[in-house]
């Protein structure tokens, strides 16, 4: 059980780095409580599984430090830093029962049979795989091989942290609510800090309590998934949280106030500087609602999904998505949208002005 | 005991490079020489038996003929093999067992049964003599270790992976070219690596089914076999000449070997 | 594997199957005529029925030739699988020691095989040949074309010499094609070096191995050009293989039928063997 801390890290796959594309992670500053379930949340190449396996132990960094309960890990084994990983498709032991398997970790390190045997039962009736205990692990179908993968990480009494990347890419559909809310139900059970990298929203959002959002290569937000939902730091959060994605429009400034096709938008932000090189209002189309004043647009398409209706409208400055209860009249044709003050913020070149 | 890993494959090379080093000894010396006399490099250092093969036009064409009929049956036993390999490894078909194992029991029989019947059915198809011929010959052995060399490494291959593919959204093909060549790299490269190797040293057939425009430097070879008895120089240095492309083959597929399992993010 | 029964899969191995089957029917059709007739030469043939088999198999000259045909395949698998499965394993990863190795090993294989013979031929010579000259300075008495414990030693140690690196290569590339995450569990799960071993790279390489064996075991057991060129089957018929033999009698004395019928019986042989150890390897197969 640990409090992890990672100190400036960095790292480059590359020799020699020319320029901030080079490296693979920039300046990650980062402190995971002790018995959290973290999600590292981010699109492909971003980082994550990278971080991952530096936090694991399986990668050096380039710079930085990684320290468990304040005490310097960099240079430790992953044996050493006794963690566990799951990884994106199942890695069982092919000649191996299901019991072997699990036992495995467990025999490695040196413990007596009896104990062995009475903790591999322990987690297979944890894991709902003790039927299987005797069967060939090759055998099983990809959720029960990930669910022996898991066991062998969970086997080990002693694990600090629990790392899981993408562990339900090979999952069937229909079973990765079944195993994403088992691994909800672990983590409230044995209370170990599990940290969960995803590129799918869904999976982050309801496995974990603080979500961390990777952007190439750089942590850009850390917080719960309400938080990240109502006040994205920056765009890229607005945009990748939540479906539809939040609605991010260019705008101009003047004399401190926002101004999208000549209408002034009260936000939540306070305009200090104006020496930005690029700025932008961000909404999300909860938050939009039809009115008698305010932006100008034209509606193209009404959707109903049951749930809600998705408009999709346009205006001089871009596409604006409003998202409005299924029941509610929609005007056609031309129409004003007003935004909600207390969610738009101004970002300025991409980040929140707060 | 890690530190000295390097040994094992030190050693080993040491040993494979001795009687190479033999043979370029030889490539260098008289046929009298090597007869007559036991030295470790030449004593009396000749180019004699490379000039002779540069300059004789039937060394130098039979090197060409071959290089182009190997060429030719390893591009077309991979590209055959590959999507049969693909269908062994992932699928469950009417005879499957039983037809990849028929495919290997064509390397069974010793090639001095073929000759005869392979000119005889070559020539009546009007193929004799062509590089073709030799390609598409060699076919029959070449194409079985391709097929099975490759559902090998196929198989190694989670299927899970092809699903997810799927699930993303991919077309059947580009799946297969984008997503799954690249994770059986080391399979291809040695599986090129070896139809060249074997195409390259067949020479039964390389010299029955041709006689001059496709000829061979197989047949060449076992020239030098000649009334006056071998002519040893000239041997060793076409035997030194033969490791080349094949070494320059396995050069250009190092990485696809080394590499191997080359898993994008899906 | 879960393998999914589709029937459409032939149209991916009808390339396959034509180009092979064009080639092996002619012959075939051939061979099995001989096999079952006589010839007294201008193409005049009288029917014999199994009297060439029957001949053949009860044999002492065939049986002897099985015998040391048997023995040297055994002997031969025996060095080769092992010894390149571990160089495979102490080979580099990567850096500039790959190109180096797979260069370097793969020269042997790539040597026409009568040069081959023939250089261990003059090698093994005692007055003129390194491996003769060194052996002979060295205080054994040396004679490969004399003396017979001499002749199996050179013809072992000259295939040894060819055809290990063809193991070498294909374990190593079965090796490269593990993927790093069994690795990385297996170092979490703090596995030893021979655990690793045993439990992820011998069962991945598996069929790669298998392809090898099965490889070795067929080439080596229709081994011609490479002793017959080293020791012409000698001294007398100590290395005279199956495939020598074959060739003696169907040249020397012109019995086709009896060659026809025994080159048959040889490729039955082959077959079977390959056809057990095949079943045995992929037994796992069908239960995983």
């Amino acid at each position: 059980m640990s409090k992890i801390t990672l100190d400036n890290l960095s790292h480059s796959y590359l020799d020699k780095q020319n320029s901030d594309a080079d490296w693979a992670l920039r300046d990650i500053n980062l402190d995971l409580q002790d018995g959290g379930a973290y999600a590292l949340l981010g699109p492909s190449g971003c980082g994550k599984t990278t971080l991952l396996n530096i936090i694991s132990g399986l990668l050096n960094p380039t710079k930085g430090k990684v320290l468990f309960d304040d005490k310097d890990v960099t240079s430790q084994t992953p044996v050493e830093r006794n963690i566990a990983q799951i990884f994106q498709f199942p890695v069982i032991y092919d000649t191996m029962t299901v019991y072997k398997n699990l036992a495995f970790p467990l025999k490695n390190r040196g413990m007596i049979d009896s104990e062995i045997d009475s903790r591999v039962k322990e987690i297979a009736e944890m894991l709902e795989l003790t039927k299987t205990l005797n069967n060939r692990a090759s055998g099983l179908t990809a959720d029960g091989k990930q669910k022996i993968s898991l066991g062998r990480g969970l086997a080990r009494s002693n694990v600090n942290v629990i790392m899981f990347d993408e562990p339900l890419t090979v999952i069937d559909p229909h079973l990765k609510w079944v195993l994403r809310s088992k691994l909800k139900e672990l983590h409230q059970k044995i209370n170990k800090t599990m940290i969960y990298v995803t590129h799918d929203q869904t999976e982050a959002l309801t496995f974990a309590n603080q979500v961390v959002v990777m952007h190439e290569g750089q942590l850009v937000q850390t917080g719960t998934p309400v938080e990240l939902f109502e006040k994205p730091k920056h765009t890229f959060v607005g945009h990748f949280i939540g479906s539809p994605g939040m609605n991010i429009l260019p705008c101009q400034i003047q004399s401190a106030t926002p101004v999208i096709d000549g209408v002034k938008i009260s936000t939540n932000s306070q305009i200090k500087k104006s020496n930005f090189s690029k700025t932008e209002i961000g909404i999300r189309p909860e938050f939009v609602s039809f009115s008698k004043e305010g932006i100008p647009v034209k509606v193209l398409k009404v959707s109903n999904t049951g749930r809600h209706k998705i408009i999709d409208t346009e205006c001089k400055s871009g596409k604006i998505k409003v998202l409005s209860h299924p029941s509610k009249d929609i005007p056609s044709g031309s129409a004003f949208l007003s935004f909600n003050k207390k969610y738009t913020y101004t970002y300025g070149d991409s980040w929140i002005i707060e | 005991m890690k530190k000295y890993k390097w040994l094992v494959p030190t050693i080993y090379i040491l040993f494979l490079m001795l009687p190479i080093y033999w043979l370029l000894n030889m490539s260098f010396k008289t046929t009298t020489e090597i007869i007559n006399t036991y030295s470790l490099w030449p004593q009396k250092f000749t180019f004699e038996n490379y000039i002779t093969i540069f300059t004789d036009n039937t060394w130098y064409t039979g090197y060409l003929n071959s290089i182009y009929y190997v060429v030719m049956n390893t591009i077309l036993s991979v590209v055959a093999a590959l999507p049969a390999a693909y269908a062994f490894s992932r699928y469950k078909f009417l005879g499957d067992k039983h037809l990849f194992f028929w495919l290997l029991t064509n390397r069974m029989a010793p090639p001095a049964v073929f000759a005869l019947p392979f000119f005889q059915f070559y020539s009546s198809i009007n193929l004799f003599d062509t590089h073709v011929a030799v390609a598409l010959s060699h076919c029959l052995f070449n194409i079985p270790l391709a097929v099975w060399i490759l559902e090998g490494f196929i198989s190694a291959v989670p299927k899970e992976l092809d699903e997810t593919a799927y699930v993303d959204g991919y077309a059947f093909w580009r799946f297969f070219f984008k997503i799954f060549i690249p994770t059986i790299t080391a399979g291809i490269g040695i599986t090129m690596f070896f139809c060249f190797m074997f195409s390259w040293v067949e020479l039964l057939l390389a010299k029955t089914l041709t006689a001059v425009a496709a000829k061979p430097i197989a047949a060449t070879m076992t020239r030098t076999v000649s009334t006056s008895g071998y002519e040893l120089g000239l041997l060793a240095a076409a035997g030194s000449l033969t490791i080349i492309p094949g070494a320059i083959v396995i050069y250009f597929v190092r990485n696809y070997i080394a590499k191997g399992f080359a898993l994008g993010r899906v | 594997m879960n393998k999914t029964i589709n029937q459409k899969a032939w149209l991916f191995v009808i390339p396959v199957f034509i180009l092979v089957a064009f080639n092996a029917v002619v012959p075939l059709m051939t061979v099995v005529n001989y096999a079952f007739q006589e010839t007294f030469g201008n193409n005049v043939f009288t029917w014999e029925g199994t009297r060439w088999f029957k001949q053949i198999l009860r044999s002492d000259r065939f049986h002897s030739a099985l015998g040391r045909q048997f023995l040297f395949t055994g002997v031969i698998l025996f060095i080769q699988v092992p010894l390149g499965i571990a160089i495979a394993l102490t080979m580099p990863k990567k850096g500039i020691g790959v190109s180096v190795c797979l260069v370097l090993m793969s020269m042997p294989l790539l040597i026409p095989w009568n040069v081959v013979g023939a250089m261990w031929n003059i090698i093994a010579l005692p007055e003129i040949g390194l491996l003769g000259h060194t052996l002979n300075d060295l205080g054994f008495d040396y004679n490969f074309t004399q003396q017979t414990g001499d002749a199996w030693f050179t013809t072992i140690l000259m295939d040894v010499w060819h055809w290990t690196s063809l193991v070498v290569l294909l374990s190593y590339a079965g090796l490269r094609s593990i993927q790093p995450a069994y690795y990385q569990a297996a170092e979490i799960d703090g596995a030893n070096r021979w655990a690793v071993f045993r439990h992820i790279e011998l069962p991945k390489m598996k069929k790669v191995l298998t392809i090898a064996i099965l490889l070795r075991f067929m080439d080596s057991f229709m081994i011609y050009t490479e002793p017959f060129v080293l020791t012409g089957g000698g001294p007398g018929n100590a290395t005279a293989f199956l495939s020598i033999d074959l060739v003696k009698m169907a040249l020397g004395q012109f019995d086709l039928g009896p060659a026809a019928a025994m080159s048959l019986i040889y490729f039955f042989i082959v077959l079977l063997v390959c056809w057990v150890f095949y079943n045995l390897m992929m037994r796992n197969e069908a239960q995983g």
